[in-house]
């Protein structure tokens, strides 16, 4: 099994420790990852994306131009990434501010407005884990026993009583998703 | 088994230099290293082992204060990227004339000048060739993933003691930044006072009763101690050359072609590789780990055995010319790169590697 993804939208939405957490969850699977950011000095307000693989064998590059799942948060990750998606794979998008939507009927679009998602948890916060929940839900490529031990590794022991909320907003987005 | 953590490459750095008990670091923040100074102040090794952190005016105070503690027969290092390096370039020059051993981690990013903060293997000339004034050499190490930045501080001191010589970690900025599952070793502790005279004789720890003075200098002002530390100098190189060098190969057993490459460039070698099998072209990969020494002697040995070579760099072509001083003449050696911080695909590779080739 190797899942290549992307995951692209504004650099305070939780980008890239979404891919962070979805990589430790994969770690305690024993799983092979990379998680390779953009950085530079555009990401704070600006476009963020973090290209994350999950593989059972050892991963030679880890920049990828192919994907076969892409996670899309803004418009202009959209029109970035919708054409890299491989054909027969997963896009998930969330709607909101999207006004020109996934045109291609090769690969599963799927939607989830997680911004509603997080409201319902009662925490704006945890709009990644939303997210996360809508992928894992069409994905199931890491089990939930072990989300559950990536999201205690990746959340600072201070904020340790976050790690409840954290798992509700991913079981909120898993029942939202919805294929289109 | 020991746990494993996910971790970025610079931060694999400072978490190893903690645990493999080095004494100081001392640096000055630049993208794309910064996380190894920034992790080094979150752990707080003061408070633990006892290593001290600090930042730095700048990266010429960083490599000075490197060339300080060193002289005392500590274990210290320093970290920067490109512009920052080239800072330090005066400082390495005098660390080699005085034979002091350290660790020096170089994140590249793009060049010349202030460039890009984007990855690059653009400075392999300046570690592999010198960088500052003077006939020397440092050890340089090129690491291609987290575990490998982990492992190469214990490493490179290891050279570094052994040698009396500077080492180069010489990474990029796809290892610094990505993530990647890293096995934490044993630890080592800090080395006690009686460990350190055992390992630095040389050191200037202050002088006793039963020994001369030990003097840390690069100043030879007469021209034969010059010359007679030179070739010193050489014969030590010599030794690192005969005994040091390290690579990976990977299917070369019957590789008709063959890729060269370092660093995180060997990684996407290795599905460049995979993708012209998976076509029926026998291809393989040599990656230097080692680049001073470099593996001249088994490119040597592929010459004989390989239709061609290709270097792969994100650069203009630097290490290909010591493929082709290895090989000299006896197979064509080609090159392709990227520069700018943009990263080439297997895709992209596997074409212009047809081109080179004449294939279909």
């Amino acid at each position: 099994m190797k899942e290549e993804i992307i995951i692209a939208g504004f650099g305070g939405q939780g980008v890239l420790s979404m891919g962070k957490i979805l990589a430790y969850s994969a770690i305690m699977q024993d799983m092979e990852v990379t998680w390779m950011p953009s950085y530079g000095p555009e990401m704070r307000g600006g476009t963020a994306n973090v290209c994350v693989i999950l593989s059972d064998k050892k991963i030679s590059s880890p920049i990828v131009t192919k994907y076969d799942t892409a996670i899309i948060l803004n418009q202009q990750s959209l029109d970035k990434f919708e054409s890299s998606v491989k054909p027969g794979g997963l896009l998930l998008y969330d709607p909101n501010g999207i006004v020109r939507h996934p045109e291609r009927t090769d690969i599963t679009v799927c939607r989830i407005n997680a911004v509603d998602v997080a409201a319902k948890v009662g925490n704006s916060k945890v709009y990644n884990m939303a997210v996360l929940g809508g992928y894992l839900k069409m994905k199931p490529v890491v089990e939930m026993e072990n989300v559950d031990k990536g999201l205690a590794k990746s959340i600072p022991a201070r904020y340790s009583d976050l790690i409840a909320l954290n798992k509700a907003a991913i079981e909120e987005g898993m029942k939202s998703v919805e294929t289109l | 088994m020991a746990e494993k953590i996910l971790m970025k490459g610079n931060e694999a750095i400072a978490i190893s230099a903690i645990r493999n008990g080095v004494d100081g670091y001392f640096g000055y923040p630049i993208t794309p290293q910064s996380e190894v100074m920034e992790t080094l102040m979150k752990e707080r090794p003061w408070l633990t082992t006892g290593m001290v952190v600090l930042q730095a005016e700048s990266e010429t105070s960083s490599i000075n204060m490197v060339y300080g503690g060193a002289s005392c027969g500590k274990k210290v290092m320093t970290s920067s990227s490109s512009p920052g390096i080239s800072l330090m370039c005066e400082g390495l020059s005098y660390l080699a004339g005085a034979e002091l051993p350290c660790v020096i981690v170089n994140c590249q990013r793009g060049g010349p000048g202030l460039g890009t903060i984007q990855p690059s293997q653009s400075d392999y000339n300046q570690c592999v060739k010198g960088g500052g004034h003077g006939d020397y050499n440092a050890i340089v190490l090129a690491p291609a993933s987290g575990q490998d930045m982990y492992d190469f501080v214990d490493w490179g001191f290891d050279l570094a003691f052994k040698y009396r010589t500077p080492v180069i970690i010489l990474a990029d900025g796809i290892v610094g930044q990505m993530m990647e599952k890293v096995e934490l070793r044993p630890e080592k502790p800090r080395m006690t006072k009686e460990e350190l005279l055992a390992a630095a004789p040389w050191a200037t720890t202050g002088k006793t009763a039963d020994r001369p003075y030990n003097v840390i200098t690069s100043l030879a002002l007469e021209s034969d101690v010059q010359e007679r530390f030179n070739r010193k100098l050489a014969a030590k190189y010599e030794v690192i050359k005969e005994k040091e060098v390290k690579y990976e190969e990977y299917q070369t057993e019957d590789a008709e072609y063959l890729f060269v490459a370092f660093g995180c460039s060997s990684r996407i070698c290795e599905a460049v590789v995979d993708q012209l099998r998976e076509e029926g072209v026998k291809a393989g990969l040599l990656r230097p780990v080692t680049l001073f020494p470099f593996p001249t002697k088994r490119l040597q040995e592929l010459s004989g055995q390989v239709k061609s070579m290709m270097s792969i760099e994100l650069n203009l072509g630097q290490m290909v010319d010591d493929v082709r001083l290895a090989v000299n003449g006896a197979c064509p050696v080609g090159f392709y790169g990227r520069q700018g911080g943009i990263i080439y695909t297997p895709d992209e590779i596997v074409e212009e590697f047809k081109k080179f080739n004449n294939l279909k």
